[in-house]
């Protein structure tokens, strides 16, 4: 047993972080940095590399809340050899069937709740425009029924795949909500010392950054093992780590957080879209409850 | 990053597991938890065992008497007898995972001939003599008193809390011997033995109804200078070396038997009807997350001990989120059992036993404390 990150893969993690650390960088530059082609083989032209290279590329998209359908153009090209811009989307046990960025897409990867999977060319899914809360990640709703689709060894790799990538999505948000959180704790100061010596503070920044660590762990040992429940798990206390952690981050800013002009609205908006996205929390307690 | 075996993990595993299934059956049955004398030797019994088939101090190095395996050895170790259901450190605990340790760093040749063999061989128990009634959290604020007396240090004062001290050959204990110091730098290590004059042990009855640890009464307890570990007034750093020994692995076994419980429970709550009401079922579901979560942060934790000789990601976030999950899942027992849960049994024992968790070996708090201080970095309050 060796669970730590190799050379490789610290540096495959620390040119990411460069590309994405203060700057949203354009799509075309997430391309050429290989975002998209990390697992796809290399005579197809891709790197060739396995799920945890994934992992730890997703967990810096996280970190700089990167927008774009990022989940679904990876797992499009990786398993289905699919090129373009696609996004993964369930259709949900209630509420609306929910399109990111619609306009934007070249395929939709229509999941059902049996994991059957229908593979939709954007321009043909029927959908207007629906005001989303997060600013930075635009949504349509889907019109009418949402197409069956097929089951096959490979939607369930889609599905799996999907919420992995997602939660390392989280994973990342969450360890920012703890650099945010800290960072602010640390300069601002009330009754003449930094908020961030208040043992109130630190204990809720010690937890953030307890459920951060745990969540990250849990989600590298799921892109080693590729067990469908054990990604569940992951995404499961991952998306605790990024909701919770963004919450408690937005209660270290005080009225400052409840601005539009801070971050910190964005990081807790875009957590509870990634909450669910990929399989949602029911989704993950039921599957982490088949297995007991 | 990897998660299997290698060649020789896997053989080491195969070997153990033989050995496991060959040896548990011939073990006696486990004594009542209220039975001391019972308990000692069920204990060092099994010690004995682990040394007879060179699986003692499994994690000490070989210059110790120990096996010096790797820390994923030790991980499998922990592993595997705790799937095995065999019996647990127990009374061992304090010679094996911290005084013995302690010794065989900081010890001189003639301290570690002494000591080190009889914990080995299951022959010597020993306790830990830190905590007093005013120094717990705080524990540089001990005040138990060492003067100099020839080739003696002659101690005055009291602990508390020590577990196992009814059965206990020895004690580490932590002294002050020097009061005007700054607090951290007047303390030292001495190893007192038990049956020496002036030594009471006063039982203390937990929560649970059982007497788990005491009271020690030290009055002018003579300590010959050649059981110092270290030098005078160096006894903070003496103790503090020996949390990098473990290595990753505090509470690996325990990680293990939490996982199985929860399965456990789960088999429990499908029997009993408890498995139907979806609330419950889904903090099962939780709960099994979190242990798997746990299991893979001690791996990584192991692992990156292995490679840089300590362990990563922090113990403290590790000891918040396990005693916290800990304590969740027998609160979650209580309701899958029901009724059960206002009787005496095992759920309720562990239920009860579970409340020290987050106070034992440092409590919630001042683990929150570490991890905000040192680890993120954040001011100290005035
Ligand atoms: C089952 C069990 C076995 C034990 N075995 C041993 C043993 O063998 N040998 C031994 O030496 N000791 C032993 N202990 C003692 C244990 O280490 C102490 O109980 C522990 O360190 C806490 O100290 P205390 O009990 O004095 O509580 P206190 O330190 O008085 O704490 C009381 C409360 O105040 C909080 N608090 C204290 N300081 C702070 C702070 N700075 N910031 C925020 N909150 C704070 C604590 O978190 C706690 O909630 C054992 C304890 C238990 C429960």
């Amino acid at each position: 047993m060796e669970f730590r990150l190799t050379e490789d893969q610290h540096s495959l993690q620390r040119a990411l972080r460069q590309v994405v650390t203060d700057r949203q960088p354009s799509w075309q530059e997430l391309t050429e940095v290989g975002l998209f082609q990390l697992r796809v083989p290399e005579p197809e032209g891709g790197l060739g590399l396995g799920l945890p290279e994934a992992v730890l590329a997703f967990e810096e998209a996280g970190r700089a809340v990167l927008a774009g359908p990022l989940v679904g153009t990876e797992v499009a090209a990786a398993v289905l050899g699919l090129d373009g811009r696609a996004e993964v989307v369930r259709v949900p046990a209630r509420g609306p069937v929910l399109v990111p960025e619609l306009p934007t897409l070249d395929h939709v990867l229509l999941l059902h709740p049996d994991d059957s999977l229908a593979v939709l060319p954007a321009a043909a899914v029927d959908a207007a425009p629906a005001a989303a809360v997060d600013p930075d990640r635009p949504l349509w709703r889907l019109d009418g029924t949402p197409p069956p689709g097929e089951r096959t060894p490979e939607t369930r790799r889609v599905a799996a795949d999907a919420t992995l990538l997602t939660a390392a999505l989280q994973v990342g948000l969450a360890s920012r909500t703890v650099a945010e959180a800290v960072a602010y704790a640390r300069t601002r100061e009330q009754f003449g010392q930094p908020i961030g010596a208040f043992q109130a503070v630190q204990h809720l920044c010690a937890d953030m950054l307890a459920r951060a660590e745990l969540a990250r762990v849990a989600v590298y040992a799921a892109a080693v093992s590729g067990d469908e429940v054990e990604i569940a798990g992951a995404k499961l206390l991952a998306d605790d780590a990024a909701v919770h952690g963004a919450r408690d981050c937005l209660q270290v800013h005080g009225g400052m957080g409840f601005t539009w002009e801070a971050r910190v609205h964005r990081l807790l908006k875009r957590a509870w879209a990634w909450e669910q996205a990929g399989a949602d929390r029911e989704r993950c307690l039921e599957s982490l409850a088949t297995r007991l | 990053m990897q998660l299997s075996d290698t060649t020789e993990e896997a053989d080491f595993r195969r070997r153990l597991r033989e050995w496991l299934g060959k040896t548990l059956p011939e073990l006696p049955a486990a004594p009542d938890p209220s039975d001391w004398p019972g308990r000692r030797a069920f204990d060092t019994a099994w010690q004995r065992r682990l040394f007879d088939a060179g699986y003692a101090g499994i994690h000490w190095p070989v210059d110790a008497g120990g096996r010096g395996a790797t820390p994923s050895e030790h991980l499998i170790f922990l592993e595997e007898t705790e799937l095995a259901g065999a019996p647990y450190v127990g009374a061992n605990f304090v010679g094996l995972l911290h005084a013995g340790p302690t010794i065989a760093t900081e010890g001189t040749p003639e301290q570690r001939a002494r000591f080190l063999p009889p914990v080995l061989r299951g022959e010597e128990i020993w306790c830990q003599g830190f905590s007093e009634p005013g120094a717990g959290s705080d524990l540089a604020a001990l005040r138990t008193r060492a003067v100099r007396d020839g080739d003696a240090y002659v101690v005055t004062g009291s602990k508390i809390w020590t577990s196992h001290a009814e059965v206990a050959d020895w004690c580490e204990l932590l002294v002050r011997t020097d009061p005007d110091a700054p607090k951290h730098r007047g303390i030292t290590w001495l190893a007192m033995p038990m049956d020496a004059p002036g030594v009471t042990v006063r039982p203390l009855k937990t929560l649970a109804g059982t007497t788990e640890f005491a009271e020690l009464f030290l009055d002018e307890v003579r300590i010959p200078v050649a059981n110092r570990l270290g030098a005078e007034n160096d006894g903070w750093r003496v103790t503090m070396v020996t949390l990098s020994f473990e290595r990753g692995t505090a509470f690996a076994s325990e990680t293990v038997a939490c996982q199985r419980e929860v399965r456990e429970l789960a088999r429990v709550a499908r029997a009993n009807g408890a498995w139907e009401d979806l609330e419950l079922r889904r903090e099962l579901a939780t709960l099994a997350a979190e242990f798997a979560a746990l299991w893979r942060l001690v791996q990584w934790n192991v692992s990156e001990a292995a490679a840089n000789g300590v362990p990563g990601a922090g113990g403290s976030v590790f000891k918040l989120r396990f005693s916290e999950a800990r304590q969740r899942l027998y609160d979650v027992a209580a309701r899958v059992v029901g009724g059960e849960a206002l009787l005496e049994g095992a759920w309720s024992a562990q239920r009860l036993q579970g409340l020290s968790y987050t106070i034992a070996a440092g409590t919630s708090q001042i683990q929150r404390n570490i991890v905000a201080q040192r680890i993120l970095g954040l001011p100290r309050g005035r």
